[in-house]
C-alpha cells in the first residue's frame, strides 16, 4: 500500500499585503481580511515561472526526506496556471531536477489538482516506484491585469507544494480516495488563455459549501469513522470563511482544519500541499493519527482522501 | 404561518438584517445576503420545509429574491 514519505513547499519572496492591494483596488484592507481571512500573499516576479516554483518545492521535499532523487520513478505535476498550452510543466520540472527520462505527467487541474494527483500517485506508485507529486501555481500572472478585478485579485497567491509517495513505506499509509467531477459548472470558474480568471463567486461558494462537507462525510461513512476520530483536516486553502463552514458541516471544531491562508492566500492546487508541508513541519503524523485531505475547485472537481500515520 | 411568512422568518434569521419589502428585489444586490450566508439560508430552508435541495439546483438565481425562493418552495413541496 502506498505511503506518504514527506512534503515540501516553496513560496516566492515578494510579500503582497492587503494594504498594497487595497490601495490599488480602492477598498479597505480590513474588507479583504473579513471576506477571505487573507492578510497577505506571495507573488512571484516576472522571471520566476511555474516550473521554477515547482522545482523549488520538489527540492524542499527531497531534502526533508533525504531520498536520492535517482530513485524516483514517476513525476506528477498539477497546475492550472502553466504558461503554455503544451508542453505542461511536468517534463521540464523533471529535467531541472536532473530526472531526464523519468516519466512526467501533467495534471492540468487547478484547486483540486493536488488532491487528485495524490489519489493518482497512490495508485501509480506500486507500478512506477517512488512518485514525486508537485503542485505549482503562478496565479498572479492571471490576475495582474489592469484594472485588477477586485473579486479575484484579493484571493490568489503564488507558490508550490510537493509530496513524495512511496509504494511501501513512509510516515502515513494512504487509504482510498473519493473523487468527483461535474463539468456542468465548467464555465463558472475558469481561466481562459489570454483572459483574466472568471469566477462566479456565489456559485462556487454555494457548491463548495455543500460538496466539500459532503465528500468528507462520504469518505468517513465508507471508512466507518466518526469525524471526531480525525486528528487533522488538510484542505485546499480557498477562503477562511469556507474552511470554517466546511468544519461546521462536518461537525468538528474549525481548529482541526489546518489553515495558513492568512499568509499565502489561495495558491490554487498548490495550497493543500503547502499547508501539509507546514503542518508536517509543526509535528505532522503520529502513529495511528488519521488525517483527511480534501479539495474542491474549477471543473468542478472535488474529493477527499484518508491517510493514517504509521 | 404561510410559506411566505416561513421564508421571511428563515431569511431574516440567517441575514440578521432587514429584508426588502418588495419580494422581487434581489437579496444579493440589496446586501441582505452575501455569498457565505446563501449556503446557510439554503440549509435552513431545507430544515424549515423538510426538503432536500439537490446540488444541481444550487444556483444563486433560484434563491435571489423572496419571490424566487417562494416559487422554488412551492414547486418542491406540492
Amino acid at each position: 500500500m502506498a505511503h506518504l514519505r514527506a512534503f515540501g513547499s516553496y513560496a516566492p519572496a515578494r510579500v503582497v499585503d492587503n494594504a498594497e492591494l487595497a490601495a490599488r483596488l480602492e477598498c479597505e484592507a480590513s474588507w479583504i481580511a473579513d471576506i477571505s481571512g487573507i492578510e497577505r500573499r506571495r507573488w512571484a516576479d516576472a522571471s520566476e515561472s511555474v516550473v521554477d516554483l515547482g522545482v523549488s518545492a520538489a527540492n524542499d521535499c527531497l531534502e526533508r526526506c533525504a531520498i536520492a532523487r535517482e530513485k524516483i520513478g514517476l513525476i506528477l505535476v498539477s497546475s492550472g496556471s502553466s504558461e503554455r498550452r503544451f508542453p505542461g510543466p511536468a517534463a521540464e520540472i523533471g529535467a531541472k531536477l536532473g530526472l531526464n527520462g523519468i516519466p512526467a505527467i501533467d495534471v492540468p487541474m487547478a484547486s483540486a489538482g493536488s488532491l487528485f494527483g495524490m489519489a493518482l500517485a497512490s495508485r501509480l506508485a506500486p507500478q512506477f516506484g517512488l512518485t514525486l507529486l508537485i503542485a505549482a501555481e503562478k496565479m498572479s500572472a492571471a490576475i495582474e491585469n489592469v484594472p485588477l478585478d477586485r473579486n479575484t485579485a484579493i484571493l490568489f497567491g503564488d507558490g508550490a507544494g510537493a509530496c513524495l509517495i512511496d509504494p511501501n513505506e513512509g510516515v502515513a499509509r494512504l487509504g482510498g480516495a473519493i473523487l468527483h467531477s461535474d463539468g456542468a459548472f465548467a464555465a463558472n470558474l475558469r481561466l481562459d488563455f489570454a483572459s483574466p480568471i472568471h469566477m462566479d463567486g456565489m456559485v462556487v461558494i454555494l457548491q463548495a459549501s455543500r460538496k466539500l462537507p459532503g465528500v468528507i462525510r462520504e469518505l468517513l461513512d465508507r471508512e466507518q469513522l466518526p469525524a471526531s476520530s480525525i486528528a487533522a483536516f488538510l484542505m485546499h486553502q480557498a477562503n477562511q470563511n469556507l474552511i470554517d463552514r466546511v468544519a461546521k458541516g462536518v461537525g468538528v471544531e474549525p481548529a482541526k482544519f489546518y489553515s495558513n491562508i492568512a499568509r499565502y492566500g489561495n495558491t490554487s492546487s498548490a495550497s493543500m500541499l503547502i499547508a501539509a508541508a507546514e503542518w508536517s513541519a509543526a509535528g505532522g503524523f503520529h502513529a495511528g493519527d488519521r488525517v483527511v485531505f480534501a479539495g474542491f475547485g474549477a471543473g468542478f472537481h472535488w474529493g477527499a482522501l484518508l491517510a493514517t500515520g504509521v | 404561518m404561510t410559506n411566505q411568512e416561513r421564508i421571511l422568518k428563515v431569511v431574516t434569521q440567517v441575514a440578521q438584517k432587514p429584508v426588502p419589502a418588495d419580494a422581487s428585489e434581489s437579496l444579493f444586490e440589496s446586501g441582505v445576503l452575501d455569498s457565505f450566508a446563501l449556503p446557510d439560508m439554503v440549509t435552513e430552508l431545507e430544515k424549515e420545509f423538510g426538503i432536500k435541495v439537490p446540488d444541481s439546483d444550487l444556483n444563486p438565481r433560484k434563491f435571489d429574491s423572496l419571490e424566487r425562493i417562494a416559487d422554488y418552495i412551492d414547486t418542491h413541496t406540492n
